[in-house]
């Protein structure tokens, strides 16, 4: 299954990508989506909501149930993916890239430093 | 609780094989999903899709008696003018109206009839049938071919002749609700004209052993395999009903909406009890709703509200992706059930708009 070497991961299967521009851009992984099935509805936090490191920060519906999502930074929310709104499926399709859920500005970008690295990551996910 | 070893149906090691999702379903290892099940549902809409349903319990009735026992202990008419060939659905009912379990009763000649029970009921329908017979009915016999036949649904409106390409099984003779023994592929089957989907198509009862070639052979003319997370959904968006979450024994078929499979011309067990409420008019019932945002899906249990008191709770939910939009059944009293009424379904904390809509909330396009 497909771990991207360029981002950190957490024990609830999101993914964490440090851009350019200091904020973080945040998705669930590819062993997450499969494991959820076809996702029908996501519930984001609205943007300038402030969200914390493990902490819930919405909803994950696939069509066989809910998952809680959790936020695997602490910071505020700059912008929400509108693709998935409509297009839900996009979360399965393209969980690494067209399919990530929200950007953080994050209070300290070297909180993900604490998250795992893709080798850790893939080993909780075998 | 002691935990009862899971069985598995004659095609358990196939679906394994080609990958499927496995899950603990009535004492069954069952197969979920195969690939999405979005798309299985799309398969079954729109072309063909078959389903593994050999959990689910077939007795045959069989002698003297078997016709008066079965008409005793179903809501259908099974007393008369029922021929060969023909297939009903009804209920069985306790003396109180409580619902037992649903089936269709199917006769198979002069005095064989055969009755299909659902998986989680199937011992108790075994013991209800074999009460009635000592008691009343002494000249039928009860013989259980669960294991002994499989059961293989092929739905949507590709089905029939995707099944008549691969079999000698005739649709111009064998209509809806109909029954007939022939060969598919090469090998004797029971095919009937029913299903659990909402769409056209059959139910092939081959020997157990037969049933794993029959399986590849359907997905190698074009069906698409298919798990019982989207049967589940298929059923709710066509609206029949689930025994265990919409109906069980403790509401009767009035209350559930099933007066049209009640043949109040016989004498069945729990008529007494359907006629009274036939009389007083029932107190509450099942309806149909959908939400008015595509967001949170109301699932089984979430509380029904209306002006934040709760007047019931969600028997089956969820998001139909054939009508684009989430929709339930759920148990209202009788001044909340008319389409158009404004509910609440309270999900976690949230509070959904919802509007009572009138069933099925999907019907297949006239051919």
């Amino acid at each position: 299954m497909e771990i991207p070497v360029d981002r950190r991961y957490s024990n609830e299967h999101e993914w964490a990508l440090l851009e350019d521009d200091g904020t973080v851009r945040i998705g669930i992984s590819e062993f997450a989506q499969h494991e959820l099935g076809d996702v029908i509805f996501v519930e984001t936090p609205a943007v300038a909501a402030r969200v914390t490191k493990g902490e819930n920060m919405g909803e994950i519906e696939s069509v066989k149930a809910v998952s809680d999502l959790f936020s695997p930074v602490t910071g505020e929310v700059v912008e929400i993916n509108a693709d998935i709104k409509s297009r839900p499926e996009l979360v399965n399709e393209d969980p690494y890239a067209g399919g990530w859920l929200v950007r953080v500005k994050p209070d300290d970008a070297g909180e993900l430093d604490s998250l795992l690295d893709p080798a850790a990551y893939k080993s909780i996910t075998e | 609780m002691i935990q009862q070893p899971l069985l598995s149906t004659p095609l358990y090691d196939l679906h394994v094989e080609l990958g499927c999702r496995m899950v603990p379903f009535a004492g069954y290892n069952m197969p979920v999903q195969y690939q999405s099940i979005l798309g299985e549902i799309k398969a079954v809409r729109e072309g063909v899709g078959i389903f593994d349903v050999s959990h689910m319990g077939r007795f045959f009735i069989d002698g003297t008696d078997a016709r008066a026992l079965l008409n005793w202990v179903h809501t259908a008419n099974i007393n008369d003018e029922m021929p060969f060939g023909r297939a009903r659905y009804g209920l069985l009912c306790k003396r109180d109206g409580g619902i037992i379990d649903d089936g269709i009763v199917y006769r198979m000649s002069e005095d064989v009839y055969m009755l299909i029970a659902n998986a989680g009921n199937s011992a108790k329908v075994f013991d209800w049938l074999t009460y009635w017979r000592n008691e009343r009915f002494p000249e039928a016999r009860i013989n259980d071919s669960t294991t002994h036949i499989s059961m293989i649904a092929v739905q949507g409106p590709k089905a029939i002749e995707l099944v008549a390409s691969i079999s000698e099984f005739d649709p111009d003779l064998v209509r809806p609700f109909r029954v007939t023994r022939c060969l598919v592929d090469e090998r004797p089957a029971m095919v009937a004209r029913t299903g659990y989907t909402g769409e056209d198509g059959v139910e092939i009862m081959p020997h157990a052993g037969d049933s794993p070639r029959l399986w590849k052979k359907l997905i190698a003319a074009g069906a698409v395999p298919c798990g019982l997370g989207a049967r589940d959904i298929l059923r709710l968006e066509a609206a029949l009903l689930l025994h265990g979450s919409d109906m069980d024994e403790t509401v009767n078929p009035i209350e559930a909406g099933l007066e049209r499979f009640v043949a109040m011309d016989t004498d069945f067990c729990g008529k007494e009890a359907v006629e009274a409420v036939l009389k007083k008019g029932k107190q509450r019932q099942l309806v149909g709703f959908r939400t008015i945002e595509r967001g949170t899906v109301p699932r089984s249990h979430a509380p029904i509200l209306v002006e934040m008191s709760a007047i019931g709770e969600v028997a089956s939910g969820a998001f139909s992706p054939t009508l684009d939009m989430n929709i339930g059944l759920g148990y209202v009293p009788n001044r909340f059930a008319a389409p158009g009424t404004a509910l609440t379904i309270e999900v976690r904390g949230k509070f959904l708009d919802a509007v009572v809509v009138p069933l099925p909330f999907y019907s297949r396009p006239s051919p």
